[in-house]
């Protein structure tokens, strides 16, 4: 078993909200191995985004603030680092896509510029061999004719390329970690099949271990080795994505799978749903944050946090429901 | 069963800066029952959101006819075509922007009937009530505003909003793909629900395969504004008979066993051509792995292959 590149121990997050102090994350803990995906899942809010950015240390702060836990990277304490140590990591051994590659590329300078200054930011290298650099990289990620898209502009190329152009940047400077904030979610289903090959392939060739940040189960039977169920700023069940996938634990994440649409369902019955809505983080209870919704709660899971219980092997839910019963005398 | 909708060879051009033409829709053609459902899939640019513009009437058409029950609504205006929209009605994608915010959700339902003049002013406050309890909201709740709802909420009081006018036919663009996958699932099944309950004809317009498999009857599949092919929705995924309509259901991703970390899977390579400059041949043929010399020099037609399947195929 190798050493995990990115170790997340019990790190939690509040906002300062005017309704009071919201709890963003709470006690979320996983591990990345090198060359692994592992998929952090969940709806609008439930912390997904926030677990990614308070790695990069991209929390905007104040409102935001790491109060508890450690994010371990290569075995260094990254929320311990000072602003110009986290600058050195940030894009170069940390690497990052975002969603919308129409806004996160600068429209003013030419794609191999953007490229090129990403390299030099980390590595001593001449502008011509950064620019060179940035022709290759374009070419790995599969654009057709590199030398002249490296002179186009963004909003000459289409959204696929345009993410192509983001991922040939993340991987520049040969990052041990490249963090994907729902990567394929503005593109459509034929490119987004190009986008997750060229990711898988990627981690295969180079090791690079990939925290794929989706809110599509269809995306983490996909691409996931492991996978992070998060809900209300919480991991709520992790484990291989198979374990996950085919024998859900948590209430949460059997609703979530049995919500969704499937191609080979019988259309004429309808859908399972989870009645109701996500909580506000600023009014979460002292139980179980997903109790008021589950449909197998019971008094205890609104008196306090269930603890996560072990399930197979490396596969375990926060459900109380899991917890060994007491054989009554 | 009798038609409700019928759509001839529909055309909507747009001029670009540069003197060229976009074909966003040329030559679709397509019947929808009454009480039915017809899905149009696609890809962005594929011409499928102006298409549903078009049928309600809030994009140009250029050419080509559309009837709705037997009466032509394609080039009417004025006074005859305000006084024909309370029969077609649209939900938007985006429960967000789609909705006033300076507007209390009751008036935000009741203007289609004040606009359009439809019942007596008194009793239209408590329609307004009973369209908030059809599509399972308090009707207290009228007069909150937008931003005071959930997305799935909102995407509620667009629904009600378009049942105001008692539509025969309701087009749906994209409605739940804003929505996280636990709140479509509510939507959808009430979308499925006022069907059962009213008869309303649908036009649904989504990319997710997997919710127009779930909510249609019938499916075009649309490709640079031109329908490759159509048929009936289990038909449709259990032989597909176009190359891209199987690269289609390929791509979509699936929690099925043989998905599982295969990497995105079989994938076509490229873009879509520009609309603008258009292939003289079949307009899928520079992405189709199977094309010939004659798919980039024939433009091929839709044509009846199965019953009910009709695909656009030299080679299906």
């Amino acid at each position: 078993m190798t050493d995990p590149v990115l170790d997340i121990r019990n790190l939690k997050v509040d906002f300062a909200t005017r309704r009071g102090t919201a709890h963003v994350l709470d006690d979320v803990s996983f591990s990345v191995a090198p060359g692994e995906l592992l998929a952090i899942v969940g709806e609008s809010g439930c912390g997904k985004s926030m677990t990614a950015l308070s790695v990069l240390g991209l929390i905007p702060s104040p409102p935001g603030k790491v109060v508890g836990g450690s994010i371990l990277f290569q075995g260094r304490d990254l929320t311990k680092l000072r602003p110009s140590e986290m600058r050195k990591i940030r894009g170069g051994d940390i690497a990052m896509i975002f969603q919308e590659p129409m806004t996160s590329l600068n429209p003013v300078f030419t794609c191999g510029e953007q490229i090129a200054e990403a390299v030099r930011l980390h590595q001593k290298v001449s502008p011509r061999a950064a620019f060179a650099r940035a022709v290759d990289m374009l070419r790995a990620v599969g654009i057709p004719e590199p030398e002249l898209r490296a002179r186009a502009y963004p909003h000459q190329l289409s959204g696929g390329m345009r993410q192509r152009v983001m991922i040939a940047m993340a991987l520049s400077c040969e990052p041990k970690l490249l963090i994907a904030d729902e990567p394929t979610t503005a593109l459509d289903v034929t490119v987004q099949a190009q986008i997750f090959g060229l990711l898988d392939e990627l981690r295969q060739k180079t090791g690079t271990a990939i925290v794929l940040i989706t809110h599509d189960m269809g995306a983490v039977a996909e691409m996931a080795d492991k996978v992070a169920v998060m809900y209300a700023g919480r991991v709520i069940e992790r484990g291989p994505a198979d374990a996950v996938l085919d024998d859900p634990g948590h209430p949460y994440t059997r609703g979530l799978l049995a919500s969704i649409p499937r191609v080979d369902a019988d259309p004429d019955t309808d859908l399972p749903e989870i009645p109701g809505i996500v909580p506000a983080l600023t009014d979460l209870g002292r139980g179980c944050a997903f109790a008021p919704r589950c449909p197998l709660a019971v008094d205890a899971c609104h008196a306090a946090q269930p603890r996560h219980v072990a399930m197979t092997g490396d596969h375990s839910a926060a459900c109380i429901q899991l917890e060994p019963r007491e054989v009554p005398a | 069963m009798t038609q409700l909708l019928s759509v001839r060879d529909l055309k909507v051009h747009f001029p670009t800066a540069k003197g060229g033409t976009v074909h966003a829709v040329d030559g679709v053609s397509f019947d929808i029952q009454r009480g039915q459902t017809l899905g149009i899939v696609g890809e962005s640019g594929s011409g499928k959101t102006t298409t549903a513009l078009a049928v309600m009437r809030l994009a140009p058409i250029t050419g080509g006819e559309i009837a709705l029950d037997g009466t032509p609504i394609s080039r009417i205006e004025g006074e005859e075509l305000r006084r024909a929209r309370p029969r077609f009605q649209m939900v938007f994608q985006d429960p967000f922007s789609s909705l006033n915010p300076r507007d209390r959700v009751g008036r935000i339902i009741r203007q289609p009937m004040d606009l359009l003049g439809l019942g007596e002013p008194s009793g239209r406050d408590a329609r307004v009530e009973e369209l908030l309890t059809q599509v399972g909201l308090r009707p207290e709740l009228k007069s909150l505003y937008p931003h005071q709802f959930s997305g799935g909420q909102r995407q509620r009081i667009g629904l009600a909003r378009a049942l105001a006018t008692k539509p025969d036919l309701i087009v749906f663009d994209e409605p739940v793909s804003a929505l996280d996958v636990a709140v479509q699932a509510q939507v959808l099944n009430l979308i499925r629900r006022l069907q059962r309950e009213t008869g309303l004809t649908y036009l649904f317009i989504s990319h997710d395969l997997g919710v127009v498999r779930h909510i249609c009857d019938e499916i075009a599949v649309m490709y640079l504004g031109q329908i490759v092919e159509k048929a009936p929705a289990a038909q449709i995924f259990a032989a597909p008979r176009h190359p891209y309509t199987q690269a289609l259901i390929a791509a979509a991703p699936s929690l099925a066993p043989e998905h599982r970390r295969r990497g995105g899977g079989a994938r076509l390579q490229g873009d879509p051509p520009s609309p603008v400059n258009l292939p003289k041949g079949c307009r899928f043929a520079s992405r189709c792995p199977i094309a010939v010399e004659d798919c980039r020099q024939r433009m091929p037609a839709l044509r009846q292959l199965a019953p009910g399947q009709a695909v656009a195929c030299h080679l299906a």
